[in-house]
């Protein structure tokens, strides 16, 4: 499954890997934040954070060519958009549209490869994502694989007695519906014999050490620098 | 002594009025175990389900001398710990010890107690090596046994397990046989595996439609409805091969 | 259609977010105070079905298929409020792990898809829901539910100044009000045959069942977001139109304004500038993020 691989690759261990996910999202916003409002896109701009993308991955001892080739999904989006641009006779705004668009999906693929959705999702609760929303994605994650299962193998059953009308297609996701409405109830029948009460206690047990500390102020004092020495 | 478990007459309609249960007796004593045997549908699971009081019927319900009453059913789902037959729904949590830990952590516990308490429980299941392991990488076996852990982390006086054996291989059976007869929890199990209710039980009871309509020893009520598949199995085909 | 980071101007990304995180922050107590207790688990399952629903194909015809978006379906079975709680829930899950669609472009992908996509694809079921127009009703929420926000996506895009001729704009209006008919009949397929299975999957509608109202409305929102686009084409029009128009268009103004005042205060330098409104920008976001977690905390102790 595509997202089975990243979340595989988040398991892995490694300096990024062992910080903090408070850490990494404060370092995450502040790169995607500097790269949006960097004020022209040049040859520079593009070797500036490409190279702290490259140092951070390799610091993740994560798989270049895969970890490329996903961020590859976001070309077809931006290259129409690039290519339109380039055709209109700005193409500053053609290599803009690129580089942002591929750099920001790299570095956000970066830091959900190497922290756990769990432990990510706890550490933006702790930075004050509402509680509500961080259950609802969580419970989404974890049952996303169990549906995703159940849907391939009803398109597979039905590939193999002559592939889907419109009007079974219709009745599949009804089926599906049924059965995901129904394995709700059953997890919130499991949830109150183990004592729910209508709040999930989420722990995390992990601790912002100064190492956590010394990556988000790092991340912010080259991205500054870089920015009053050269513009980038 | 008391019972641990104590039903008279209990009674369920579902909500498009048809009876599921229709007058239960049934009563559970310390460290026994109970095997319900009886066709799908003949209303095991239906049962099972109002002795934590997930679902209320008419008729008398005592767990452990507590009658089943709103203010008693925190105190209620703590002694009796349910594992359900799907293990999926069960494990929600995004890792194995955070799931474990989920119920101390209601009753309670400080984090810090949650996780000493599941740790514990994870290492008398054998599944230290899941610890931090998302549910969804774990094999059919070992979320069977997890959803276990889950509910003995709280330190149940009564198991309930719903067809604990379903989809697990023979030796993920046999590990699993092999924990349940090392826990000294009284037992209500619901099974159509007659491997398993001969290997853990002492008493059976058989349901249908909703009844109680038999009681006594395994090896007997097996026997007496004719409940081993291979026999059906082998005279069918006997038969068929015999045309 | 799910925006990308690097596509839109700092306050269009800025303001948008900090709407998103308002619209969504009140839109899960909604959801909470419309269930009963513990739904989280049924909204984050539901959130999964889409997902899984979205793998199986539904053909329309020579050659082509379209697949579930989601809003509305979910808006006649959880509710809006739920509903557009879940679609946030599914736009967060497809950034982080599929990148599709920005981190920064969060806020903008959460109000056009999760909030006026779901609240589009209800409205018409919300008035036309009990009467002889119902199937009518359901069939046009899920038009909507795709063509609102795809009309709010362009004109975000247009009024950051992604160049977009009229051509280019035809064509994609063009393509997406083809999945949006595709979305349309597949909610009418599902919510009829989820009656059939179990009435009471299916919301009743609870508005007053008025036609005019009805029609009203799904005029109302067209305009809102067709005008939208146009407005973004026209430039000058643009802060004349947006103070008219939806709730996006005024959250914008509303939002961006402050930021480029404090922008022309602040230096001159152009990079600066833009530093100091994004940092400003995610500043707000935060502080506001904490202080509807805060509220929320608060109500649930009570």
């Amino acid at each position: 499954m595509q997202h089975l691989t990243v979340d595989q690759w988040s398991r892995r261990e490694s300096f990024l890997h062992a910080r903090d996910p408070r850490a990494k999202l404060v370092a995450l916003l502040c790169f995607l934040v500097w790269l949006a409002t960097v004020p022209a896109v040049t040859p520079e701009v593009a070797c500036g954070y490409g190279g702290l993308l490259l140092a951070a991955a390799l610091m993740a001892r994560l798989p270049l060519a895969p970890l490329l080739q996903r961020t590859a999904i976001v070309m077809p989006f931006a290259g129409t958009f690039a290519l339109l641009s380039w055709l209109s006779g700005d193409s500053a705004r053609a290599a803009s549209l690129l580089v942002k668009s591929s750099f920001s999906a790299f570095a956000v693929m970066l830091a959900v490869a190497t922290t756990p959705m769990p432990a990510l999702l706890a550490g933006a609760e702790r930075l004050g994502a509402p509680t509500m929303v961080v259950t609802v994605v969580q419970f989404l994650y974890r049952y996303l694989f169990v549906l995703s299962e159940k849907a391939r193998n009803m398109r597979l059953a039905a590939a193999c007695r002559g592939g889907l009308r419109r009007k079974a297609a219709g009745g599949a996701i009804t089926v599906l519906f049924g059965s995901s409405y129904e394995r709700a109830e059953g997890i919130h029948r499991a949830m109150l014999s183990r004592g729910y009460t209508g709040r999930l206690v989420m722990h995390g047990t992990f601790r912002f050490g100064w190492m956590d500390g010394l990556l988000a102020l790092v991340t912010v004092i080259v991205l500054t620098g870089g920015r009053l020495l050269w513009r980038l | 002594m008391a019972p641990l478990i104590e039903v008279r007459n209990l009674r369920y309609r579902y909500p498009d009025g048809t009876p599921a249960l229709r007058g239960i007796d049934f009563q559970l004593s310390g460290g026994e175990t109970v095997i319900l045997l009886g066709r799908n549908g003949s209303g095991k699971t239906t049962f099972v389900l109002h002795l934590n009081g997930l679902l209320q019927g008419e008729g008398e319900i005592r767990v452990c001398g507590l009658s089943m009453e709103k203010r008693n059913l925190r105190e209620i789902r703590r002694r009796i710990g349910v594992v359900f037959q799907e293990a999926d729904e069960q494990l929600f949590m995004p890792t194995v010890i955070e799931d474990v830990a989920y119920g101390p952590l209601n009753l309670g516990n400080t984090p810090l107690q949650a996780r000493e308490t599941a740790l514990c429980t994870l290492k008398d299941t054998g599944l230290e090596g899941c610890r931090d392991k998302a549910p969804y990488h774990l094999s059919a076996g070992e979320k069977r046994r997890a959803a276990l852990a889950g509910v003995l982390a709280m330190r149940p006086d009564i198991l309930i397990l719903d067809e604990p054996t379903t989809s697990l291989d023979p030796p993920g059976q046999t590990d699993l046989v092999r924990l349940l007869a090392a826990l000294p929890q009284a037992k209500i199990i619901t099974t159509h595996d007659t491997g398993l209710a001969r290997a853990l039980g002492g008493r059976a009871v058989f349901f249908e439609d909703g009844k109680i309509v038999a009681e006594g020893g395994v090896e007997e009520l097996i026997h007496r409805f004719d409940w081993e598949p291979h026999h059906h199995w082998s005279n069918s085909a006997r038969s068929t091969g015999d045309r | 259609m799910h925006i990308p980071d690097g596509f839109l101007a700092p306050g269009m990304w800025a303001g948008l977010d900090i709407s998103a995180a308002l619209s969504v922050g009140y839109l899960s107590r909604r959801a909470q105070a419309g269930l009963e207790e513990g739904q989280a688990p049924l909204l984050g399952v539901m959130g999964a079905f889409v997902f899984a629903a979205q793998m199986i194909n539904f053909p329309v015809g020579i050659g082509t298929s379209g697949h579930l978006v989601g809003s509305a379906l979910l808006a006649c079975t959880l509710g809006p409020a739920a509903a557009a709680v879940v679609m946030t829930a599914i736009l967060i899950v497809q950034a982080l792990v599929f990148q599709d669609g920005g981190v920064l472009a969060l806020g903008a992908n959460v109000m056009n898809m999760a909030v006026a996509g779901t609240l589009a694809g209800y409205l018409p079921y919300h008035y036309w829901g009990r009467g002889p127009w119902r199937r009518a009703a359901i069939f046009l929420g899920g038009v909507l539910s795709v063509l609102a926000p795809a009309c709010l996506a362009l004109a975000e895009l247009r009024a950051s100044g992604v160049p977009m001729p009229g051509p280019v704009v035809g064509v994609s209006l063009l393509l997406f009000l083809v999945s949006a008919l595709v979305e349309g009949l597949i909610t009418l397929a599902v919510v009829g045959s989820l009656e059939k299975m179990n009435a009471g999957w299916v919301r009743t509608s609870t508005g007053v069942n008025s036609r005019v109202r009805g029609a009203l409305g799904a005029t109302a929102i067209l305009l809102a977001s067709v005008g939208a686009l146009a407005a973004s084409i026209l430039p000058d029009g643009l802060e004349k139109l947006a103070g008219n128009l939806g709730i996006e268009g005024r959250a914008r103004t509303l939002l961006a304004t402050p930021l480029r005042d404090y922008e022309l205060r602040m230096i001159s330098e152009p990079w600066l500038r833009k530093i100091a409104a994004g940092l400003a920008g995610l500043a707000i976001i935060y502080v506001v993020c904490l202080g509807i977690c805060r509220l929320m905390t608060r109500k649930q102790s009570v």
